[in-house]
Order: C-alpha cells, then sequence, then structure tokens
C-alpha cells in the first residue's frame, strides 16, 4: 500500500513535468519576435486548433518530424478559441503529451497578422510556415503523411 | 533550329495547358461572377437569376461542422432577414464533401436549417463545382454582389468571431450600405481564420 502510494506520487510528478506551459500571445508580430526570433533556427510553424479536425489529424506527424528531424524546430501555433484555452487547448496538449513546442495565439486583427506570415492567406487552416534565414515559405495545404511532410520540409530547407 | 522551335512550343503548350487547367483563378473586386443553379434544404433549386429585382447578393460559404461558421450562424441569419426586404439576397453555400465531413451532408443541412430556422436559401454546391470559381477557401467566406453579380466585397463577416456584442467593425454591412450609397466599399477585402474547404485531392 505504501509502495503504491509511491508510485501514484511518482507519476503525478512525472505527469506535471510532461504537460508543457503554453504561452499566450495577443500579437503575432511579438510571437513571431519572441518565439519564431532565432535567426540560426530553422522553424516549422504549423497553425491549427483542437476545433479543425484536419489540423488534429496532421498533428503526429508535426510530432515526429520535431523529434526526427535534427535541421528543424517545430512550433504549433493554436488559434484555439481564448476562452477555450484552460478547457480545451491545456486538456488536449496534456493528453497527447505533444513535446513541440505550443503557443496560443489570440491576435483578432487578422487583415494586419494573417499577411504577415503570407500576403495570400485567405485565413484557412491548417497552414504551414517555414522560416529559414528570415525567409518565408508557406503553404495552405493538409500532410497526409509524415513522409509527404518531411520530404516538402527538407526540400525546402536544403 | 526547326526542331528546336518546334520542341520550345511544344514546351509552351504543355506549360499552358499544365497550369491553366484545374484551378481557376479566384476572384477579385470587379470580376464578374458566375451564377448557379443549386439545390437548398426546401428541395427546390435556387440562383441569382431566380431574383429579378434584386439590388445585390450576399454569398455566404459557410457549413454545419466547422465551429468558426457555426459562430456565425445567427448572425447570417438575422443578415439575411434585414437585408432582405431592403432588396439584398443572402444565399449560403455549402462546399464541403460530405464523404469527407458527413456532418455537412445534405441531410444533415435540412436538420440544422430546421433547428436553427435558417431565413434564407442554404444550398449544397453537389460535386463542388461552385465554390473554386469563387475561389472560397474556408468557412465561412462571405462575397458581396451588385445586382449585375460583380463582385463588391470579399472576406470576414465583421472582426469579432467570439462574440457579436463585441464587434467593433461591421465589414459586411458596412459594404452593402456602401453599395447602397454607390459608394465603393472600404475596406473591399478583410481576412480571417476559418476552416479549410473539405476537398477530394
Amino acid at each position: 500500500m505504501k509502495y503504491l502510494f509511491y508510485i501514484l506520487f511518482l507519476l503525478s510528478f512525472s505527469n506535471a513535468i510532461v504537460a508543457q506551459k503554453v504561452a499566450v500571445f495577443d500579437n503575432y508580430a511579438t510571437l513571431e519576435k519572441t518565439v519564431l526570433g532565432d535567426e540560426k533556427t530553422i522553424y516549422v510553424v504549423n497553425f491549427w486548433a483542437t476545433w479543425c479536425a484536419p489540423c488534429v489529424k496532421e498533428l503526429p506527424h508535426f510530432e515526429q518530424l520535431n523529434s526526427e528531424n535534427k535541421d528543424i524546430k517545430v512550433v504549433l501555433v493554436s488559434l484555439d478559441f481564448k476562452n477555450q484555452f484552460e478547457s480545451k487547448l491545456l486538456p488536449f496538449v496534456k493528453k497527447k503529451l505533444i513535446k513541440s513546442e505550443v503557443v496560443l495565439l489570440t491576435d483578432k486583427d487578422y487583415n494586419t497578422w494573417l499577411p504577415i506570415v503570407d500576403k495570400d492567406w485567405s485565413g484557412s487552416i491548417p497552414a504551414t510556415l517555414i522560416i529559414k534565414n528570415g525567409k518565408k515559405f508557406f503553404v495552405e495545404k493538409i500532410f497526409s503523411d509524415y513522409k509527404e511532410l518531411n520530404d516538402y520540409v527538407n526540400k525546402i530547407i536544403n | 533550329m526547326k526542331k528546336l522551335s518546334v520542341f520550345l512550343l511544344f514546351v509552351t503548350v504543355f506549360l499552358a495547358t499544365a497550369f491553366s487547367s484545374d484551378v481557376p483563378t479566384p476572384y477579385k473586386i470587379g470580376d464578374k461572377a458566375t451564377d448557379f443553379k443549386l439545390k437548398s434544404v426546401d428541395g427546390k433549386m435556387y440562383g441569382m437569376a431566380d431574383y429579378k429585382d434584386a439590388k445585390g447578393f450576399i454569398v455566404v460559404f459557410t457549413c454545419n461542422h466547422c465551429p468558426f461558421a457555426k459562430k456565425y450562424e445567427d448572425r447570417i441569419n438575422a443578415l439575411a432577414k434585414k437585408y432582405k426586404p431592403q432588396g439584398y439576397v443572402l444565399l449560403a453555400i455549402n462546399p464541403n464533401d460530405p464523404a469527407l465531413e458527413p456532418d455537412d451532408s445534405f441531410e444533415s443541412m435540412k436538420v440544422r436549417a430546421k433547428e436553427k430556422g435558417f431565413a434564407f436559401p442554404y444550398l449544397f454546391d453537389d460535386g463542388q463545382k461552385i465554390y473554386p470559381q469563387y475561389g472560397a477557401t474556408k468557412t465561412p467566406h462571405a462575397f458581396l454582389l451588385d445586382k449585375n453579380r460583380v463582385v463588391k466585397y470579399i472576406g470576414a463577416i465583421d472582426d469579432n468571431v467570439d462574440s457579436a456584442s463585441d464587434v467593433k467593425e461591421k465589414y459586411l454591412e458596412n459594404a452593402i450600405a456602401a453599395l447602397e450609397s454607390g459608394k465603393t466599399p472600404s475596406p473591399e477585402t478583410t481576412k480571417a481564420i476559418g476552416c479549410s474547404i473539405k476537398a477530394k485531392k
């Protein structure tokens, strides 16, 4: 019985370590400067939301990319509703044990920030942005498997 | 030399056909939009040609399943009721392929329209022929056309998806007001997040 408590204690502790903190930004320009600003890093940025089914479906490919492709860093920019941060987004991140960095963006000034990501982006998600040496490569598409995503990323960064 | 020119001609023709075929160019402000004849939840077919006296058309691509579209359902319904007496006809089109999104089947559309008491034709883009011509990419995605089907405004309904009461700018209504008074809408286009339209590859 004593051991059981001990194990439970350890489990709850490890769980706390695994569930990452999710930073919240209300301005995309600030997010870009803070999270995507290191010039030596190649970022693969996925715009998604827990309410977007195709986004959730392709997330595992980005998780795999983050752990297997050592040349890049994956950042998952959630566009979830602000009032669902604690009720939807955090439990989702915890349950799926997401390892890639997750941030929540609540910037409502779409007419300003969507064109910073890409001038032709209509706002449809999922969408993916690659940043290399300050250059942006944007695509509005769904990656149906890991290979498709990895091949696409490698083609752009090499 | 002759061989080379024949080859170049071949390449040109090949490139031209390869890139011009499948994806139509999305409408820009000032383009003339296509009419359509699509089935609504009441079983009847609707198109803009049915409204001879209309002063303009509000074409909204929307659907059942998308949370962003759901947040706008009541606002779309209110727009339809408000502007019909003024001569602006709202037509909503579900562009999604139900094979990929079962919630957006024609049967589910009927249920949703009844539940919410939709005061507008809720049309099904059967075969997904219409939305690519408009260049709609997501739901909701609104297009305001004048009586000659010339595109006057493209984009969001307003600037606050979360709450209708916190809206600061009613883009679409402002555009209608501009059209009504013979002015150019400002802005003519806006952007917003939305659910991608579900289409077979």
